[in-house]
């Protein structure tokens, strides 16, 4: 059976992890090959690094970043961050990504979805859709989640999937940061509409959340960070509870 | 008995394996995987090294139609079917390695008699992605790899048939491994598929020439 996937995601800047992290055995955690590779021996099932630099100066360390973590690392990984064209896509994906998340450029190009889809693959390309509630409608957001757009969620996302995204990465910004649990009743209502795996990001607390937007919300995959780097809940541990609540888990 | 090992490891050590170079993604993450096994690799197109390899290794990732185009007009296809050693198919290059492809109405290399099929099953998601088990695994394939599991992306599957010698289950239960004489090939991806994929590999290495 397939089983549901928790994923790690790790924030970049100029090459290095931005959160703190609390691994006190760890070398050197700041250093993103490090941390990936210690995800991957305890056994999280995918990698997301999103590249939140700034500059276009710091952004060019991200695909040799990218190339090392490929020669390191032996589960699949995602790169994201910054992406605005077919031409951003292909150094990232040559140095050995498995997947590009897309997210604001999309929503102000929707033909870029299309357009990397039709060069790389439909399998190389997660929509990143960051939303929160506003007047009762889930609103999508760019910019890092300070820009509200005319698009809203649902819509949003078939768009996206009709126009050839292999996965939707969904993040409730009301839930982010939070730590009371995923955003279940939109990510229900998403994999009920969709015909693509529904990645659930932003919420995770604790060990029960992710049971609850597995058994509840019907999501594909759960993706966490802070509760990861600072070990409040190690993976191990966590993909044990979920096993022994029936949960298919790798 | 020390010579033995040392005629083992001189054969080891000597083995090239060539991973075939074309228009398809996912080439260096093989590549970076048998880097970290130690093996001696090349990555080429071309026909002469291609043959002349100890074994041969097909990646790929990517559409058919377009693929098996860019195979004929290097004819890389040809130089494939027509291979003698060990060679192993990864994922779109199992399945190119199949007689036709549902994707695109695509005419593949045919080493393998089977079609290879969309799946068209209401209760899952397309692409299949994630990590599934195996299952029946037999023949080549490291008996403990039973119920092991390994990474999939992809929408199109190869049907059970007498070259099987594994069984992944989604929705319906496909071909997740299959072998015909010196042709073995995988639908999972060894190079992302952690401690599980390392064995797939090693399984794969290990063949006699």
């Amino acid at each position: 059976m397939l089983t549901k996937r928790i994923i790690a995601c790790l924030d970049i800047k100029n090459g290095r992890t931005v959160k703190g992290t609390n691994f006190v055995d760890l070398r050197d955690a700041g250093d993103p090959v490090t941390l990936g590779a210690l995800y991957a021996t305890q056994g999280v099932d995918e990698l997301i690094f999103l590249d939140i630099s700034a500059t276009q100066e710091e952004r060019k360390t991200f695909a040799s970043l990218v190339e090392d973590i490929a020669k390191h690392i032996n589960i699949p990984f995602t790169v994201g961050g910054g992406i605005r064209s077919v031409k951003d896509v292909a150094p990232l994906l040559e140095a050995g990504a498995d997947k590009v998340s897309i997210n604001s450029a999309a929503v102000h190009d929707p033909n870029l979805i299309e357009e990397l889809a039709k060069e790389f693959g439909s399998q190389f390309i997660v929509l990143a859709i960051d939303a929160r509630k506003l007047d009762n409608q889930w609103t999508v957001y760019t910019h890092g989640g300070t820009q509200p757009t005319q698009h809203k969620l649902f819509s949003w996302a078939k768009e996206g999937q009709q126009r050839g995204a292999g996965e939707i990465l969904f993040t409730s910004m009301d839930h982010d940061g939070m730590k009371s649990g995923f955003a279940i009743d939109p990510l229900r209502k998403l994999n009920h509409l969709l015909k693509i795996p529904v990645i659930a990001s932003g919420g995770a607390g604790k060990k029960e959340d992710f049971l609850e937007v597995f058994l509840l919300g019907c999501a594909d995959a759960a993706l966490a960070a802070s509760i990861f780097h600072f070990n409040e809940i190690p993976i191990p541990e966590l993909k044990k509870y979920l096993k022994d609540h029936h949960i298919p888990i790798r | 008995m020390a010579q033995v090992y040392f005629l083992l490891l001189k054969e080891h050590c000597n083995m090239k394996v060539a991973v075939i170079k074309y228009n398809a993604g996912n080439i260096r993450s093989v590549s970076f995987a048998l880097e970290r096994l130690g093996v001696d690799f090349v990555v080429t197109s071309n026909h002469e090294e291609i043959q002349r390899a100890d074994k041969v290794i097909f990646p790929g990732v990517g559409e058919a139609s377009s693929t098996m185009s860019y195979l004929r007009d290097h004819r890389l296809d040809e130089v494939i079917k027509t291979l003698n050693q060990p060679t192993l198919g990864i994922c779109l290059g199992m399945q190119l390695m199949c007689s036709h492809s549902e994707e695109n109405n695509t005419a593949c290399m045919g080493i393998f008699e089977e079609t290879v099929r969309l799946f068209k099953i209401d209760t899952v998601k397309v692409p299949h992605v994630g990590w599934n088990a195996l299952e029946k695994v037999g023949n080549w394939l490291d008996p403990s790899l039973k119920d092991r599991y390994v990474y999939f992306v992809h929408s199109y599957y190869v049907p059970l048939s007498s070259n099987t010698v594994a069984e992944t289950n989604y929705g319906i239960t496909f071909s997740a491994a299959m072998r015909r004489k010196n042709f073995f090939a995988v639908q999972f991806h060894p190079e992302k598929s952690a401690e599980s994929g390392v064995k797939v590999l090693n399984s794969f290495l290990q063949q006699p020439a």
